[in-house]
């Protein structure tokens, strides 16, 4: 069993959410990003998803797109990512890496499961692989006993809906809504039927992401949902921040708050 | 046929899209899959065709051209003729009938070199569908007449200022765009990339191209051509004159990329010939990338051949054998350009220059009894102001 697995079973037992924090590797330096989740797990964060910044995120909202431009103008590479991976480990959290497909397949699939394992992480996120195209991933994945962590949409329909969420471990992520990453005003209604429509079909945990940034939207999302995830709005602290100081005290500050939120 | 049913082309074509979209690109597989059986569907595709496209193009033999090419005897495929001036427009009414058809009534587009938005936002206005563009600020620019004729046409253009601003960022934003909108909204995308069904349906509406063309070589010279050369960008106008000939095995197939400043040099467009597989734009394909797997800027002074990937079909046609690819530098499109200009009256598109440099090779390979097919995919009008900076004529 995965440590991310394990997380669940406590928060479970504890009776509220988990908090997962998203930053890109190497954003805005490799040594600050690593700063940065130091912070987000001092203020609460529960478990870290660290992305591998990628040059087309066609998924992701103009905060998370200009971070990862930073990042890859910094010369990010994998090694960066499973350094950063690592990292986060260290400070006594589950983390997974969240990457589009190509940069797996680049650095070979097989070999990218197993440094995911030798670093101590417990699965990968793949928002653009789907469960098609996933035969190799799957044996990598099982080989290696990581986590495999496919995206579910509102619009994912009846009869898809449990062939994707069958292939998923550790958590399901469910997109609250249809769209790309970033911060919203509230949190889309759609969000609670789609992790509604997920529960009759397994046990496993699921997470909601997607546009959840305040302390009023995580407490929401906890009520029904066994992760809230949270990027954009960390992130965001950072870039608007006019010294790295500044930008880890904002980023605990919003951890602490959002760790209230998901004890519901 | 070459592709099964989830659009892989041996190893290549299938979807690696967010879980979001697929709704959307199983609607759209079906709706092709029910248009193409429907007679109605292709009887109202073919009158467009007849009545507003100007289909059939016509095929002109280029003699003084053919003086500098070995020799051989050579075949334009007229697809400049078009309506909107490329064979743009095939896959766009194609497309919109579609959207017609699954009750969508906005349509979103990237352009490079501003042809497929231009046929785009024809489309949209001839349909009464409601369009925007996404373009590269950089290719706003390189093609700012297109860009006039987009909003006359009554699109709306959004300039694209991320990454490279050019092509493949107008992709992604449109696929942003998509993804919010999919309800209401068709992407029409304007080349054999993409996720399935794209490749394999934009490709189904290009292949009016090569139906025509082998039917009137046989009609005019009584035998198949040796050769059928197009430029390949995202490889459309290809595989659009390719795709007939294909079990005609005696045909060599030859595409012809963008080479930049030539491969070696790293400045180029050329993703069969310089790049690797991998995954860009929701399908497995050559890639333009680096040791990460991050997407690298390709580069060519035709904007409609500047995008750091490619079709799936002719990674695998490459992979088999069955078609070839190579690369024409900058200089050698240009050149062939105005060769075409002087020796025959006809202004082509510098995407389409590429495969006229080709021709001009191979002409000279195959000597002169060969006979050559080219598609002359598109007309230059808007490529006037590239041309003059080139050539140094005073505007
Ligand atoms: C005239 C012309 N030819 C060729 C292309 C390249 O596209 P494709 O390779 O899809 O035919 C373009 C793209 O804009 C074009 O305008």
């Amino acid at each position: 069993m995965t440590q991310l697995s394990e997380l669940f079973i406590k928060t479970r037992a504890q009776n509220r959410a988990a908090l997962i924090g998203y930053v890109p590797a190497g954003f805005p330096t490799k040594a600050e990003c690593i700063a940065t989740i130091k912070a987000m797990v001092a203020g609460g964060v529960d478990a870290i998803e660290v992305g591998y910044p990628y040059s087309d995120p066609v998924m992701d909202g103009p905060i998370i797109q200009a971070a990862a431009e930073l990042s890859l103008s910094n010369g990010t590479s994998a090694q960066d990512v499973f350094d950063t991976l690592e990292a986060a480990v260290s400070f006594g959290v589950p983390a997974v890496v969240m990457t589009y497909w190509n940069p797996i397949e680049r650095f070979g699939v097989a070999k990218f499961a197993a440094e995911i394992a030798k670093r101590g992480g417990s699965g990968v996120i793949t928002p653009d692989l789907t469960v098609e195209e996933s035969a190799t991933w799957k044996s990598a994945c099982e080989q290696s006993d990581i986590n495999r962590i496919y995206v579910v949409a509102p619009s994912t329909t009846e009869v898809r809906l449990p062939q994707v969420v069958s292939q998923c471990s550790g958590f399901v992520y469910a997109a609250s809504l249809m769209g790309v990453t970033g911060t919203r005003t509230s949190v889309s209604g759609n969000a609670k039927s789609l992790v509604e429509r997920i529960r009759t079909q397994t046990d496993t945990p699921v997470s909601v992401g997607l546009g959840v940034s305040t302390k009023e939207q995580a407490s929401e999302v906890a009520k029904y949902a066994d992760g809230v995830i949270v990027g954009s709005a960390f992130i965001k602290q950072l870039q608007e921040s006019s010294s790295i100081q500044e930008g880890l005290a904002k980023v605990e500050a919003l951890a602490k708050e959002l760790s209230e939120g998901v004890r519901r | 046929m070459i592709e099964n049913f989830l659009g892989h082309f041996g190893p290549y074509g299938g979807r690696f899209v967010p879980e979001a979209l697929i709704n959307a690109l199983e609607e759209l597989t079906l709706a092709h899959e029910s248009a193409k059986s429907d007679p109605k569907f292709q009887r109202e595709l073919s009158e467009l065709h007849r009545t507003y496209t100007g289909r059939p193009s016509i095929i002109t033999e280029v003699k003084r051209f053919a003086e500098h090419a070995g020799g051989a005897r050579i075949f334009l495929k007229r697809e400049d003729l078009n309506h909107t001036g490329s064979h743009k427009i095939n896959n766009v009414l194609g497309q919109a009938l579609l959207t017609k058809r699954m009750g969508k009534k906005r349509i979103i587009a990237e352009t490079g070199a501003g042809q497929h938005g231009v046929a785009s936002a024809t489309a949209a206005a001839l349909m009464g569908l409601e369009c925007v563009v996404y373009m590269g600020e950089e290719d706003t620019k390189r093609q700012s007449l297109n860009v006039a004729r987009m909003k006359l046409l009554g699109a709306e253009v959004v300039p694209v200022t991320q990454g490279s601003k050019t092509l493949k960022d107008a992709i992604n934003e449109a696929m942003r765009d998509w993804v919010t909108n999919v309800e209401t909204t068709h992407y029409l995308l304007g080349t054999v990339a993409g996720p399935h069904p794209f490749p394999t349906m934009v490709r189904d509406f290009h292949r009016v191209i090569g139906v025509e063309a082998r039917a009137q070589m046989l009609e005019e010279v009584g035998r198949l051509p040796d050769a059928v050369l197009a430029c390949v960008g995202g490889g459309s106008n290809a595989i659009g004159i390719f795709h007939p000939f294909i079990d005609d095995k005696e045909v060599r197939l030859i595409g012809l990329e963008a080479g930049g400043s030539g491969v070696a040099s790293g400045k180029h467009a050329a993703t069969i010939s310089g790049g690797t597989p991998g995954v860009l734009h929701g399908t497995r394909t050559y890639v333009l990338q680096d040791e990460n797997g991050q997407t690298v800027e390709s580069h060519s002074i035709s904007a409609g051949l500047d995008y750091p990937g490619v079709g799936p079909e002719h990674a695998y046609l490459n992979d088999i054998g069955r078609a070839e690819y190579r690369a024409i530098t900058d200089d050698e499109a240009m050149s062939a350009f105005k060769l075409l200009c002087e020796t025959e009256g006809i202004i082509p598109a510098i995407e389409t220059a590429h495969a006229l440099a080709g021709a001009i090779d191979i002409g000279k390979e195959l000597g002169s009894d060969a006979i050559l097919l080219i598609n002359l995919s598109g007309r230059g009008d808007k490529d006037v102001q590239t041309a003059a900076d080139y050539f140094g004529i005073p505007l």
